[in-house]
C-alpha cells in the first residue's frame, strides 16, 4: 500500500476499505468491468461479502440481503470495526424469521460503501491512493448490477429472495425490475420507488455539512490528512431524527435532563436528546467514510425507478412472477406506508403476485431494524408460503 | 369494520363441518374451479384463501380492511394487502381473475353497485354471498317488534353496525339485472347452514334463507 502518512485511524479505515476483516471477497478484474450508469467503466473492483448456512444441491435456497446507507456485509455476525452484533441478528440466524439452517444467505457490501467492496475510501489502483471524489457516482442500479455479478461468480442463478429495508428495499425493487426472471421472492421493506422530494432534502443538509467541515479538504482528507469528523456526525445526527418519530423520542427522552437537574444557561448537552445525538454522531464517524456519505445519499437521491419505464413503475413488473411482500410502518415518516401503496398498486396493475402489510409502531423508519414480532411473522409466513411454491424442504415449528 | 363483521360470523358457533371450515365457505368453494385465479374481497383472516388454496389448487390473492387481518393472512403465507372494496378495486386490470369473491362483506360496501361492476370487470366470475334481510326474522322485528332487527349474524345496533346497504335476496337480484350480470347459480342457507331445497320458489328462499351465496357472470 501507499506511504499515506496520515492519522492511524484513517489507515485503519482505508485497510478495512482494502482489506476487509472477517469477509469473503470476490475480484473482478479489467476484463470484467462494472458497467456503472455514469457511463463509464469501474475496473478492476472487489466486493466484500458474507455468507450465513449452506447452498442446497439445486442452488434454489439463496437469499440475499441487501443494506441500508450505513449498513455493511456483518448482518447476522459480530461487526470486526464496531464489536457490536450484526444488524439484523434479530431477522437473519439460526431459527430466525431468515432462517440461515434453511436458507444461503448472502450479504455483499454495497458498491460505494467502505466495508471492503470498491467505493471511495477504496485505493485506486491507477494513482496508489484513496479514490475520494474520483471514485464515479454510483446509482442503486448499480449496486444490483454489481450484485449480480457476484451472484454468477458463485454461481447462483436465481435467487429464492432478496430482501432488505430503506436503500436495501430499493435494491430490492430494482432486482426484481431488472432480473425478473432471477428472483422467485422479493420484500421491499420501508421504501419507494423514488426518493421524494422531502428525502432528498434531507440527503443534502448532510451532504453540506461534511463539505462545510474544512477537514473535508474538497474530498481529499485520505490522502492530505485529517477527518470531516464534525461536519460527518451533523449529517448523522440530522439523519438519525429522521429515523425515529416524535413519539419515539418522546417516549424516550422526553425533556429529560442529561446528568443534571436544571437548565445550566449555556449549549451544553442540558437534555438527554441531544446528548444521545452527539452520541449517535461520533460513534457514526467511528465506522464510517465521510465520502462514502456523500455517494450512498446520492444513489438513493437519483433512485426513481419509474424513469427507466416510461415513468410507469407498473411496466418495471409487468407479468412478472416474482412473489412480493411489501411491508412499511406506520410511525415512518421517511419512507411512509403510503409509497409503500404505491408499490403494491403497480405491482397489482401488473398482475404480479403481492402481499402488503403494515405494521403499528412508533419506532419510525428504524423499525425494520428493530424488534417488531410482528414484522417477524409476516417474513416467516411469507417466506414459508414461498417455500412451499418454491419446493424447499419445510422449516423448523 | 368488515373485518369485524367477518369475524363475528367466523366465530358464530353454527353453520360448522366437523372439519370445522364454515359451511358457507365450503359452498363458495364449490363453485370455484379447480386451479382458478381467485380474488377474495374482504378476505378476514383468510379462511376461505386457505380452504380454496388447500382444497381447490387455487392461486388466491385477497384485499381485507382491518391490519389485523391483513397480518394474519401475511403471516399464513397468503398473497393479502390492505386495502379497501370500494376504492382499491378500480386499480385492478381489466379479467385479471377468473373470480372475484365477496364474502359477507356487500352489506358494508359505500357502493354496491359500483363494487360489484368492478368485480365483473375485474374477474370472469364473481361470487357474492350475504345476509338476507328478507328472513321472516328480520321482517318480524321490523314489522311488529317496531325496531332495527337484530340477529346472530347481526348482532350490532343500528348506530354502531358497519352493514350500511342491506338487501334481500330479491333485492339482490335487482342489482344483478341492473349491474349486468348473470345469475349462473344461487344458493340459500337456513339458520343453521344448510342450504334450502335447491328447486324452491324464490319468495321462499327470500323468507327463509338467512344467507344468500350467488354465483355471477358478466352478460354476454
Amino acid at each position: 500500500m501507499a506511504e499515506t502518512g496520515t492519522a492511524p485511524e484513517i489507515s485503519a479505515r482505508s485497510r478495512e476499505a482494502d482489506a476487509p476483516r472477517d469477509s469473503l471477497i470476490a475480484r473482478f478484474g479489467a476484463d470484467r468491468p462494472l458497467k456503472l450508469d455514469a457511463g463509464v467503466d469501474l475496473a478492476p473492483f472487489q466486493i466484500a461479502y458474507k455468507t450465513y448456512g449452506t447452498l442446497n444441491a439445486a442452488r434454489t435456497n439463496a437469499v440475499l440481503i441487501c443494506h441500508a446507507l450505513t449498513g455493511d456485509q456483518h448482518v447476522a455476525s459480530e461487526n470486526p470495526v464496531t464489536r457490536k452484533p450484526g444488524w439484523w441478528e434479530t431477522m437473519v440466524g439460526s431459527g430466525r424469521p431468515i432462517d440461515t439452517e434453511r436458507y444461503f444467505v448472502i450479504c455483499p457490501n454495497v458498491v460505494g460503501a467502505c466495508m471492503g467492496t470498491t467505493g471511495p475510501a477504496s485505493t485506486n489502483p491507477q494513482t496508489g491512493k484513496p479514490w475520494g471524489l474520483e471514485f464515479p457516482v454510483i446509482t442503486i442500479r448499480d449496486m444490483v448490477r454489481a450484485q449480480a455479478m457476484l451472484l454468477d461468480e458463485l454461481g447462483i442463478d436465481s435467487l429464492f429472495a432478496v430482501a432488505g429495508g430503506s436503500m436495501g428495499g430499493m435494491q430490492v425493487l430494482q432486482w426484481a425490475a431488472s432480473f425478473p426472471k432471477r428472483v422467485f421472492a422479493a420484500l421491499p421493506i420501508a421504501c419507494s420507488t423514488r426518493h421524494s422530494a422531502q428525502n432528498i432534502a434531507f440527503h443534502e443538509v448532510g451532504r453540506q455539512a461534511v463539505m462545510a467541515d474544512p477537514e473535508w479538504r474538497q474530498g481529499r482528507y485520505l490522502t492530505e490528512g485529517g477527518t470531516p469528523a464534525r461536519g460527518l456526525a451533523v449529517a448523522r445526527m440530522g439523519a438519525h431524527i429522521t429515523y425515529l418519530s416524535d413519539a419515539a423520542l418522546h417516549r424516550k427522552f422526553g425533556r429529560k435532563f442529561q446528568d443534571r437537574d436544571k437548565v445550566t444557561f449555556s449549549f451544553d448537552a442540558d437534555f438527554e436528546v441531544e446528548s444521545y445525538l452527539r452520541h449517535q454522531g461520533s460513534t457514526f464517524v467511528d465506522r464510517f467514510d465521510a465520502n462514502c456519505y456523500l455517494y450512498l445519499t446520492r444513489a438513493m437521491d437519483y433512485f426513481d425507478l419509474a424513469a427507466d419505464y416510461d415513468g410507469v413503475v407498473a411496466n418495471a413488473y409487468k407479468g412478472a412472477d416474482t412473489r412480493f411482500c411489501v411491508i412499511s410502518f406506520t410511525s415512518d415518516w421517511l419512507f411512509p406506508t403510503s409509497d409503500s401503496r404505491a408499490i403494491v398498486h403497480a405491482l397489482n396493475a401488473g398482475g404480479a403476485r403481492v402481499s402488503f402489510a403494515e405494521i403499528v409502531t412508533d419506532k419510525g423508519h428504524d423499525a425494520f431494524l428493530l424488534d417488531e414480532p410482528e414484522l417477524f411473522a409476516i417474513v416467516r409466513g411469507f417466506l414459508d408460503g414461498a417455500g412451499k411454491a418454491r419446493g424447499l424442504p419445510p422449516g423448523r415449528t | 369494520m368488515l373485518s369485524r363483521l367477518k369475524r363475528d360470523l367466523t366465530m358464530a358457533e353454527a353453520a360448522r363441518t366437523p372439519g370445522g371450515a364454515r359451511v358457507d365457505l365450503l359452498l363458495i368453494a364449490e363453485m370455484v374451479a379447480p386451479g382458478a385465479r381467485v380474488l377474495d374481497v374482504g378476505c378476514g383472516d383468510g379462511e376461505l384463501l386457505r380452504l380454496l388454496g388447500e382444497n381447490r389448487g387455487v392461486d388466491g390473492r385477497g384485499i381485507e380492511l382491518s391490519r389485523e387481518g391483513v397480518n394474519e393472512c401475511v403471516a399464513k403465507g397468503l398473497a393479502v394487502i390492505q386495502g379497501d372494496a370500494d376504492t382499491d378495486l378500480a386499480d385492478y386490470p381489466n379479467d385479471a381473475f377468473d373470480y372475484v369473491i365477496l364474502s359477507q362483506t356487500l352489506q358494508a360496501t359505500r357502493r354496491p353497485r359500483v363494487v360489484l361492476e368492478h368485480m365483473l370487470r375485474i374477474g370472469r366470475h364473481a361470487v357474492v354471498s350475504f345476509p338476507n334481510f328478507g328472513h321472516w326474522k328480520i321482517r318480524l322485528q321490523v314489522a311488529l317488534g317496531g325496531h332495527m332487527p337484530l340477529t346472530d349474524n347481526l348482532p350490532y345496533a343500528w348506530w354502531e353496525t358497519p352493514n350500511i346497504h342491506f338487501c334481500s335476496i330479491k333485492d339482490f337480484r335487482q342489482l344483478c339485472i341492473a349491474a349486468g350480470a348473470h345469475m349462473e347459480k344461487a344458493v340459500a342457507l337456513n339458520a343453521w347452514g344448510s342450504p334450502l331445497r335447491f328447486n324452491a320458489p324464490w319468495w321462499f328462499w327470500n323468507l327463509f334463507g338467512e344467507q344468500a351465496v350467488f354465483l355471477l357472470s358478466r352478460r354476454g
